[in-house]
């Protein structure tokens, strides 16, 4: 783990929590939609709020594919769940919402589970079978060590 | 019955997410890290084998399906309830199926960690 992959964790984290946030602001000025009035739909992505929450949540998605191209899946998911602790904080400090006890008791759970993956490896390095074909990584570093291109 | 309906509605959430999530992450292991691929051919590569990969479409189409269950979900449930057990079961789901079919090392810390957060999850809503 560099500080480039942390970087790339924090975007996973912050853009899923403020686009969820946006929408959420955005569709509730926009109102509710029903199955029988899917125009609607149409009116709320010309919300800004709502626009600029989709372009958040694709900026999620994009840095949630590139984690889980060099990290676990259940490394990724606990350490980025940083996020719902970041909703609770925005609702306490910004919006002026009531944080009830229990809500802190969840906030205290996920940063500790958070606190407990990240203390171990990001990756699986799986035991190669001895005439297995070497990983593109190995492959990599080989030809870098021999300066020829893979 | 309406319980029957949303808890119904509850497991095609989590199942779906699963699913999607799975052949997500094993779709990206199988472009390979992304950063070095960028580094060596250009974004241009990484965009083209990342849409090029049979499994990456398949993972979207489940989280597609996921989505629209966490519609129907919470016409027929609250959203108190809906949206946490889901995340906070998708969590416990997800480390199951990584280990069995990602091969992922799920050892003690990582399923202590996924509990903890999906019990976070789950007491958030209170």
């Amino acid at each position: 783990m560099n500080f480039r992959k942390y970087l790339v964790l924090a975007g996973v984290t912050v853009f899923a929590a403020a686009g969820d946030s946006m929408l959420s602001h955005g569709m509730k000025q926009t109102g509710s939609i029903s199955l029988n009035h899917l125009q609607g739909v149409v009116f709320a992505v010309l919300n800004p709020w709502v626009a600029v929450g989709i372009l958040l949540l694709l900026a999620f998605f994009a840095t949630y594919m590139t984690a889980l191209s060099w990290a676990d899946l259940t490394y990724v998911l606990p350490s980025t769940s940083l996020g719902y602790v970041l909703l609770a904080l925005v609702a306490k400090f910004l919006l002026h919402e009531q944080v009830s006890p229990l809500r802190w008791l969840g906030i205290a759970l996920i940063t500790g589970g958070v606190g407990f993956v990240a203390g171990g490896p990001e990756l699986t390095k799986h035991p190669k079978h001895p005439d297995a074909e070497p990983d593109e990584d190995e492959a990599e570093v080989r030809a870098a060590a021999s300066g020829v291109e893979p | 019955m309406k319980a029957l309906y949303t808890w119904s509605a509850i497991l095609v959430i989590v199942l779906a997410s699963v699913v999607g999530d799975v052949l997500l992450a094993h779709a990206m292991k199988q472009v390979g890290d992304v950063g070095a691929l960028r580094r060596r051919e250009g974004l241009l590569a990484v965009v083209r084998r990342t849409l090029g990969n049979p499994n990456f479409f398949f993972g979207v189409m489940a989280m597609a399906v996921a989505f629209f269950s966490l519609l129907f979900a919470l016409s027929w449930g609250d959203v108190s309830l809906v949206a946490p057990a889901a995340a906070s079961l998708t969590f416990i789901g997800n480390a199951v199926a990584a280990r069995i079919f990602l091969h992922e090392r799920v050892d003690r810390r990582r399923w202590i960690a996924a509990t903890l957060v999906a019990a976070g999850v789950a007491l958030l809503a209170g």
